[in-house]
């Protein structure tokens, strides 16, 4: 069984401007969470605190009673497309390949078993038939899957993936939300940093709403409510026609 | 076919051949990662750099490599902790530093030394190699090539995507300082064959000529130590042949090797561009 996730009072600043402030929140295994905020809302920043790759200024993370650190090898995070080099050499079947080396360890080359693990992953995400591709060779929602492919390559319990869905074609969003949806129903605990509010009831069953502080986090149904979406949203988006219930 | 028969001959030029060929080796494998990663301007600063760190040695009268291992590690630190502790840019921050290095060892070569060894060292004499070099030269590529091998899925994942590698628990920082200090031993160890000024040619050419022509790390490692070396012994046989300076005779072999794949790459080439674009054109015309 997954230990829960706990989030204890996370803040984040960049040069003594404080962009997260306070977070707190606690999910059980099998969940599917979005991470809702307004662009520059502090939803990536928070994500890659959790992961302790930025600095926190204070707070922290348990995986049950464990630390972050202590489970590295059980998280797989896919961050936003932006921060990839997509002329790498390398193609398709090495990046999903890339997913076993957590456990794979110093020293140690993957073995034909992770090889036909990754094309397996590949195969999940519809991709094998693009497995000699160099990655850059694809589109954006092929990219995102493969990516997502490596994620499940890692065989880990907990899943973060920033801004998946944007600019991709729709049938690959429905190839990628399918799977989270299986990945939450074997038990696994996945969050989705999600800026569309159009999907929000479809695809999550939990969220955290922030907008710098935490507004709200819980089953969709408590918090996404016209309250809440006011005072994330602000004045940059009318409510109206967003299937907020009132 | 007089320099294969010099090469059988005289100690001198064997010494020389195994030392540029070890050479062409390591600098085409570090390159790799210093092109990936786009850290070539950090290679041309490190080399620049152990300039300094030579003339202490020469002046305590030790090894070359010891000052010089110091004093290109004390720059990767250096450009470091500037770029971070500060609003400088990294690419500022690496001018800063090696220009500040280089003018002192420019500086205390001239006061230690004599205008000849400057030449040297800025340029490379191949064949004054000596016995002790040759050794460390073969010492020096026999351990970056195993820290490559061992390492290779760390190196390529961290230069692939560094935030997967820290999210997974590796030390991104850690690695980055290593590759500062194998580039710090290959160019300590390119000194004699291609000289501070040039060593960056080694680095970045054959790497960026294998980057054309293939789609895996693992290869265009492999291909670019074969430039390297290709590159090497060209180089070696015509400054032998002429008399020319050896360093600048192998960074123009090595940009002869890039234009001809710049040029006739399969698939990157321009040329072989050109040519797949107007066969398609004919296809097109021939079916309509
Ligand atoms: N590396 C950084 N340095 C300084 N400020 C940053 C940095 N990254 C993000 N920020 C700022 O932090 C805030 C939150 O950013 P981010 O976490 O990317 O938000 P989101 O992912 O919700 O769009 C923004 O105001 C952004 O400008
Ligand atoms: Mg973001």
């Amino acid at each position: 069984m997954i230990d829960s996730i706990t989030v204890n009072n996370i803040s984040v600043s960049y040069d003594d401007n404080e962009v997260v402030k306070d977070v707190s929140f606690s999910f059980g295994p099998g969940s599917l969470i979005g991470v809702l905020g307004p662009n520059g809302a502090g939803k990536s920043s928070l994500l890659q605190a959790m992961l302790g790759l930025i600095p926190r200024d204070h707070g922290n993370v348990r995986l049950g009673s464990h630390s972050i650190d202590e489970m590295r090898k059980q998280i797989a995070y896919v961050p936003q497309r932006s921060n990839i080099d997509w002329n790498f050499p390398i193609i398709v079947k090495d990046t999903v390949l890339l997913g076993t080396y957590p456990k794979t360890g110093l020293f140690r080359r993957p073995k034909k078993e992770d090889k036909e693990w990754s094309m397996e992953c590949l195969r999940q995400v519809g991709m094998e038939e693009f497995a000699k591709r160099q990655i850059g060779e694809l589109s954006g929602g092929q990219q995102q899957r493969v990516f997502l492919a490596r994620a499940l390559a890692q065989k880990a319990d907990y899943f973060f993936l920033d801004e998946p869905f944007v600019g991709i074609d729709v049938s690959s969003e429905e190839v990628i939300i399918d799977i989270l949806r299986q990945l939450k129903n074997s038990g696994k605990i996945v969050f989705v940093v999600h800026h569309d509010l159009s999907k929000v009831r479809s695809y999550f069953d939990e969220l955290v709403l922030i907008n710098k502080e935490l507004i709200d986090a819980g089953p969709v149904n408590k918090v996404f409510q016209r309250d809440n979406m006011a005072k994330a949203y602000q004045r940059e988006l009318m409510l109206e026609g967003l299937g907020v219930s009132m | 076919m007089d320099f294969i028969h010099d090469l059988m001959t005289y100690g001198f030029l064997q010494k020389a051949f195994a030392t540029s060929i070890m050479v062409g080796i390591i600098c085409g494998v570090i390159g790799c990662f210093i092109v990936l990663r786009g850290m070539a301007l950090m290679g041309d600063a490190i080399s620049h750099a152990v300039l300094p760190g030579v003339a202490i040695s020469y002046m305590l009268g030790i090894n070359f490599f010891y000052g010089a291992v110091a004093t290109g590690i004390l720059t990767a630190f250096g450009i470091g902790a500037i770029s971070q502790n500060s609003r400088i840019k990294n690419d500022a921050a690496i001018g800063l530093v090696f220009s500040a290095f280089f003018a002192l060892g420019i500086i205390l070569i001239t006061r230690a030394g004599s205008a000849t060894d400057l030449t040297q060292i800025l340029f490379g004499n191949v064949l004054s190699v000596r016995s002790s070099d040759m050794w460390l030269t073969l010492i020096i590529g026999a351990f970056v090539v195993l820290v490559v091998i061992m390492f290779f899925k760390e190196l390529l994942v961290s230069s692939f995507d560094e935030t997967m590698a820290a999210a997974y628990g590796l030390k991104t920082r850690m690695i980055h300082y290593t590759i500062m200090f194998l580039l710090t031993l290959v160019t300590v160890a390119s000194l004699q064959t291609v000289g501070v000024i040039l060593v960056v040619s080694m680095l970045i050419t054959p790497a960026s000529t294998a980057y054309l022509l293939t789609n895996r790390l693992s290869v265009m490692v492999v291909l670019a130590a074969f430039f390297g070396a290709l590159s090497s012994v060209i180089g070696l046989y015509f400054s032998f042949l002429y008399n020319l300076p050896s360093g600048p005779v192998i960074a123009l072999a090595t940009t002869s090797l890039f234009c001809l794949a710049f040029l006739f790459a399969p698939k990157q080439g321009i040329v072989s561009k050109k040519i797949r674009i107007m066969s398609k054109r004919k296809e097109a015309t021939a079916k309509s």
